[in-house]
């Protein structure tokens, strides 16, 4: 009795003595966006769809080239019905004109379609971090010719751009991203430049500054973490863009190559077969929008849940 | 007393946030009478302004109040808006703390008093105008028909606050609510808002509701003082009573927190004697520092500091005391070359600062440390308090191991009154306080020769502010640093300081030890700053006769505003090369800067 | 004010010189040239088409040849269009695109406006949910979906009211009638919409909250007052830097558009000229764009100084 008394005090002792664990401005943003239910339906059905891509596969018994001639413009069929289409077997989403899974391809095209946002968005990102974080910790003159010559690019029509490249060196596939991220790094220099600029005059920064710290180790430990939250908001932001673009390219058939696809492609043909076979524009579509909406929603929840103002 | 003109009773307000159910006013009892001063005091968090917006109807959307407000017998809570608007602006009016960001930035001020007029008594606007500018006048605005065309960001700190007030006053409202009126201006200015509303309801008979941290501003005005706790008043009587007998321990104390200049030394504000062998430290010499400013197509110099030199000793402490705009927080950086001075120097130690390769300058960085006045925004908040403290230590030992850091790290958490476990906390869960007490350690740490103050307890309570003080004082004595204690607020230098220096537009006015400067100023501003603290004893305060400055402060980018106080000399020339005023040694020790007889 | 339009219109000659140059070089320096596709014609004639457009000569040579060009108010025949110069065409098409585009733009700000700020003023309330996720159909959407489907709906299936056939015309110009601009100015403002609705909202949201707006309440300010008076104001500040970027892109005209309604603006000249790399259209369409920005962010600065008294003109 006595004995647990005193082991009892003991422990309590050990728990006082114990570090308080904080709560970092992470932890806090991640529980914010862990009660935002528009942005965790989003992650998760976003989460779905990229599993479903990457596992594509093994989803379906077809091929996303396949052709099958006796399946020709089949309406979706989700159980082996004769009378939809003449060859029969299922085809969840139904067929394209040359009888090829439209499920299949839509999965395919979402490996196109999310490897482009993401590789072009990591070009931008990489391109405007390092140009806006220069420009905006070193500031002065360097700062205005840098900015200004962002000026100047953000006043072509940089679409021109990614077509002259597009159309010269014949559809690479991984120009495509190099293309598109090169277009869109521009903002991003400028959100982070102004990031920059802003953390740099806080008083935290004089504040190492008087405590020793060289310049590399204020942008290293107290500017980029800062920063690091805005862009991260942007990031999620410029994916939908990035896929945006590639199918604005598709559109004009500048983008991915037969038999390879992605969901601008097969939007576009989608489009010119919308009177007769609707399933070919649809499907695509709702993949399309959904996953432009959830990286949206994401978009939105992080900010909300990086920058809380009550709002 | 006569039927009270507004009754507050049984009012709670909940706010519901993310972290749960806010209680910020509880079952709140308050009543004001026909032309009566109600002093509302409290610290922050106390819930004091909450309570009347509330009242107003104004709270934030997650807020909900319950009880009654009554305005002559008129329930005015849960109104809908336009029943509300009939009180709001014409009969009750409220007036806040920030006067820039309180004004509608793209209306002129004339438009922005006339709107209420023109909505509440439907005035033609030939009347309304006329009316505005009688107000402009009650208010002490100088050219009332020229402000009116001008925006908020065209007048100066004061004359906004001035517009708010002619705002609140222009429709002759029976009830005006001031919350913190004066707590974002200048003590001279603050004065000079004071004076106005005093003026106001004398003549005026208009009741007013005071809302404040300050016992001092308090103290000149009140008839009736309620003093606010978490949401509840803990006691409330006429002025003299909670001044003179006050009965709650919170009072007390609160009282007590107050640096008093008119009881110098009480209770163990005495300040350590010098030892007067110490040997000079740091020697500045005619120090300036500038920045461009550009105007149209020419560039002109801020002389934000004009040619400041004094010398610090071992273990001293130099108060440093001036107005927003003096130059104290350039002088401060300046000092410790976080900024660039243009002409001067600064000799550490019989080394010229300037000459030292910057390599260098960071390790001699150890030896001089700065406290800064936000303590907030001068942590990282992505870091925890641990590794913020930390800091200076990794940088300037960098051949400490680990375990030694922590260990240093948590001793020194423990000197200045945290407990060391928290060390892996973030500055967003700590207090004000207790965040400065984390800019202190951060200072304190790597024991620095001379640690500068740059308004190190300006943003904090006064109650906290005692305790800041007092743990400064400690450490200086523990570890014999020597201070510069920059502060607006001549009542706190004193208490920590041996010598004084009035900063005015970049300018030493006059420098003394500290009896002196308190006992026997010379120059006209010293006498203004502090003839202008507010006392907090109503019957010294309201008996006390002020010195008021000249005017506004001009625009330092004007050559002549350095001889405001030397107008006999200036040149007529808003770019001449003027006459500099010099320091002239009244008594040892003692010097004041050349001013025109008053 | 009027010097300091000077001053930003002089100061964008340089940008428009460097931008000129950067276009040049990029457009040549690619593999490819106008004449690649018509690959069965003699050599002798190559040269020759290539010397009748000084295609022969050194870049630079070219490039000066077209700077002259170019200061003389010429910007070159159409290599690909025949019997056209570049004038000629940007003559013809920009009123079509013009009227398109401001045509959308005014839809877009009236109901982008009027929805952002409901939205603000019943902020986390059921409409302000509503309007939030139209808003964000609108610019998930890409207009080469909305345009087809409104198409459909719209065109070919139409609209009838009690007999009376209301449906659109899905192509064609028309001379600029009204029936024929419904479904593509339509098309153009729906993301314009969805975009200004949710800036507007954004900075309203955040006005609202401010202490000016507090103030007017405690005066007993009616709401319509508060909003119109003291909120919209700064509220569109952040639209005003928006809107100049982008009534210069919606002005020169969308190829999509103008694809699928068959509309005889400039906007297809854009895509069309890059991918036959007709340079000197390319150039044209360019530099004309360019130009337009650069106008356009010039009118949004004076406007945003206009709504905002503390901007000066004097830095």
């Amino acid at each position: 009795m006595i004995a647990t008394g005193i082991s009892g005090e003991g422990a309590a002792l050990m728990v006082k003595a114990k570090d308080v664990r904080g709560r970092s401005l992470w932890v806090d943003a991640w529980h914010r966006l862990l009660r935002n239910r528009a942005a965790v339906v989003s992650i998760v059905i976003l989460g779905v769809i990229a599993l479903m891509a990457v596992f594509a596969p093994f989803l379906s018994q077809y091929g996303y080239s396949d052709t099958d001639y006796g399946a020709i413009s089949c309406a979706p069929s989700w159980w082996n019905d004769p009378g939809v289409c003449n060859a029969g077997g299922t085809h969840w989403f139904g067929t394209d004109n040359v009888g090829r899974d439209l499920f299949v391809r839509i999965l395919y095209g979402a490996r196109v379609s999310l490897s482009v946002g993401l590789a072009a968005t990591l070009v931008s990102l990489m391109i405007g971090v390092a140009y806006g974080a220069t420009a905006g910790y070193v500031g002065g003159r360097i700062d205005a010719v840098m900015m200004r010559f962002v000026d100047v690019l953000y006043s072509l029509p940089f679409i021109f751009f990614v077509i002259i490249l597009m159309v010269a060196f014949h559809r690479n596939f991984y120009l495509l991203f190099v293309a598109i991220g090169a277009v869109e790094w521009l903002t991003m220099a400028r959100i982070v430049r102004g990031q920059a600029l802003s953390i740099k005059e806080r008083e935290y920064i004089e504040a190492a500054r008087a405590a020793g710290v060289g310049t590399w180790g204020i942008i290293r430990r107290h500017v980029i973490p800062n920063l690091l939250g805005p862009v991260i908001v942007y990031v999620t932001l410029t994916i939908p863009a990035v896929i945006l673009a590639e199918s604005f390219l598709s559109f004009l058939g500048l983008g991915i190559q037969e038999p390879l696809t992605s969901w601008g492609v097969l939007i576009a043909d989608g489009k010119e077969q919308m009177e007769s076979y609707p399933w070919m524009l649809i499907f695509p579509c709702a993949f399309m929008a959904v996953t432009l909406f959830c990286f949206n929603f994401i978009g939105d929840g992080l900010r909300d849940a990086l920058d809380p103002k009550d709002r | 007393m006569a039927a009270p003109i507004f009754e507050i009773k049984d009012l709670d307000v909940h706010f519901a946030t993310p972290d749960g159910d806010v209680h910020a006013v509880k079952s709140l009892n308050l009543t004001v009478g026909e032309a009566e001063c109600l002093g509302v005091v409290g610290e922050s968090g106390s819930g004091k302004s909450q309570l009347f917006l509330a009242t107003m109807g104004l709270l934030a959307t997650n807020g909900r109040a319950t009880g009654s407000v009554r305005y002559r017998g008129e329930e005015m809570l849960g109104q809908p808006q336009r029943a509300l608007n009939r009180l709001r602006g014409s009969k009750i009016t409220m007036i806040f703390q920030d006067p820039l960001t309180s004004l509608t930035p793209h209306m002129t001020v004339g438009a922005q008093i006339m709107e209420s007029l023109r909505v509440h008594q439907r005035l033609p606007r030939d009347e309304a105008e006329k009316r505005v500018l009688e107000v402009l006048d009650l208010v002490r605005i100088p050219e009332g028909r020229r402000r009116m065309h001008q925006y908020p960001h065209e007048l100066s700190g004061g004359m906004r606050q001035r517009v708010m007030i002619a705002m609140g006053m222009v429709c002759g409202p029976d009830l005006l609510i001031a919350d913190e009126p004066t707590t974002a201006l200048d003590v001279t200015v603050q004065a000079e808002i004071l004076d106005i509303m005093r003026d106001l309801k004398a003549e005026l008979k208009t009741s007013i509701v005071l809302v404040s941290h300050d016992m001092g501003v308090i103290a000149g005005m009140a008839d009736r003082v309620a003093v606010m706790r978490g949401g509840e008043i803990v006691e409330h009587g006429p002025v003299e009573d909670i001044y003179y007998s006050p009965r709650h321990d919170y009072t007390r104390m609160l009282l007590d927190a107050m640096p008093r200049l008119d009881r110098p030394d009480a209770d163990g504000d005495a300040v350590a004697p010098l030892d007067p062998a110490a040997a000079t430290i740091l020697d500045v010499e005619d120090l300036h520092v500038g920045f461009p400013v550009t105007e149209g197509w020419s560039t002109k110099t801020l002389r934000a500091v004009d040619g400041v030199s004094f010398t610090l000793r071992e273990g001293e402490t130099l108060g440093i005391v001036g107005e927003s705009g003096c130059g104290k927080s350039s002088l401060a950086r300046a000092v410790l070359k976080l900024i660039p001075n243009t002409e001067g120097a600064v000799v550490w130690l019989g080394r010229d600062l300037g000459q030292v390769a910057s390599a260098e300058l960071r390790k001699l960085r150890k030896d001089f440390q700065i406290v800064f006045q936000d303590p907030l925004a001068s942590l990282d908040p992505r870091m925890t308090v641990g590794e913020s403290i930390a800091e200076p230590l990794r940088s300037l030992k960098p051949h400490l191991t680990r375990a030694e850091v922590t260990a240093q790290v948590r001793k020194m958490m423990d000197l200045v009154g945290l407990e060391p476990v928290w060390i892996n906390r973030y500055p967003h869960e700590f207090s004000g306080g207790q965040n400065q007490r984390v800019g202190i350690a951060r200072a304190m740490i790597v024991e620095p020769k001379l640690v500068i103050c740059d308004e190190a307890v300006s943003a904090l309570d006064a109650s906290i502010q005692a305790q800041i003080v007092d743990l400064i004082r400690e450490l200086q004595s523990e570890f014999n640093m020597s201070l510069i204690f920059i502060s607006h607020d001549l009542s706190v230098v004193r208490r920590i300081a041996h010598r004084v220096m009035v900063l005015y537009l970049g300018r030493v006015v006059e420098l003394a030890d500290r009896d002196t400067i308190y006992a026997d100023p010379r120059h006209p501003y010293t006498k203004a700053l502090i003839s202008a603290v507010p006392i907090p004893d109503p019957r010294l305060e309201r008996a006390k006769r002020r010195v008021r400055p000249t005017g506004e402060l001009p625009s330092p980018l004007d050559t002549r505003a350095s001889l405001i106080f030397l107008k006999s000399k200036a040149v007529d020339d808003p770019d001449a090369e003027q006459y500099r005023p010099k320091l002239i040694e009244v008594a040892p020790g003692h010097l004041v800067a050349e001013h025109d007889a008053a | 004010m009027a010097s300091y339009a000077l001053r930003r219109v002089l100061g964008a000659i340089p940008t428009l010189f460097i931008i000129i140059t950067l276009a040049f070089f990029m457009m040549r320096l690619a593999p490819g040239g106008p004449f690649d596709s018509q690959r069965h014609l003699p050599p002798e004639i190559e040269r020759n088409v290539a010397a009748a457009y000084d295609l022969d000569k050194p870049l630079y040579e070219q490039y000066f040849l077209y700077l002259d060009h170019l200061a003389h108010g010429d910007l070159g025949p159409s290599y690909k269009i025949k019997d056209f110069t570049v004038g000629q065409l940007i003559a013809a098409g920009f009123p079509v695109s013009a009227k398109l585009g401001l045509s959308a733009i005014f839809l877009a700000l009236v109901f982008g406006i009027g929805l952002g700020v409901t939205a603000a003023l019943y902020q986390n309330r059921m409409s302000d949910h509503a309007i939030m996720s139209v808003a964000m159909f609108g610019i998930t959407i890409p207009n080469f979906v909305t345009a087809p489907l409104l198409t459909l709906l719209f065109g070919v299936y139409g609209l009838h009211f009690f007999g009376l056939d209301l449906s659109l015309p899905v192509a064609g110009w028309n001379g600029g009638a009204l029936r024929n601009m419904i479904l593509p100015v339509t098309v153009l403002a729906l993301p314009q919409i969805a975009i200004i609705a949710r800036l507007v909202r954004g900075s309203m949201v955040e006005v609202l909250h401010s202490n000016y707006v507090r103030t007017a309440r405690a005066k007993g300010m009616p709401s319509h007052v508060i909003v119109t008076r003291h909120a919209l104001r700064v509220a569109l500040l952040p639209l005003v830097s928006y809107l100049g970027p982008a009534v210069a892109q919606l002005v020169t005209g969308s190829l999509i558009i103008e694809q699928i309604f068959q509309l005889p603006g400039i906007g297809r000249y854009f895509v069309i000229a890059a991918i036959d790399r007709d340079y000197t259209l390319v150039m044209g369409a360019m530099i004309f764009y360019a130009a337009l920005i650069i106008l356009f962010n010039l009118m949004a600065d004076i406007l945003y100084g206009v709504l905002d008294p503390r901007v000066s003109y004097n830095t």
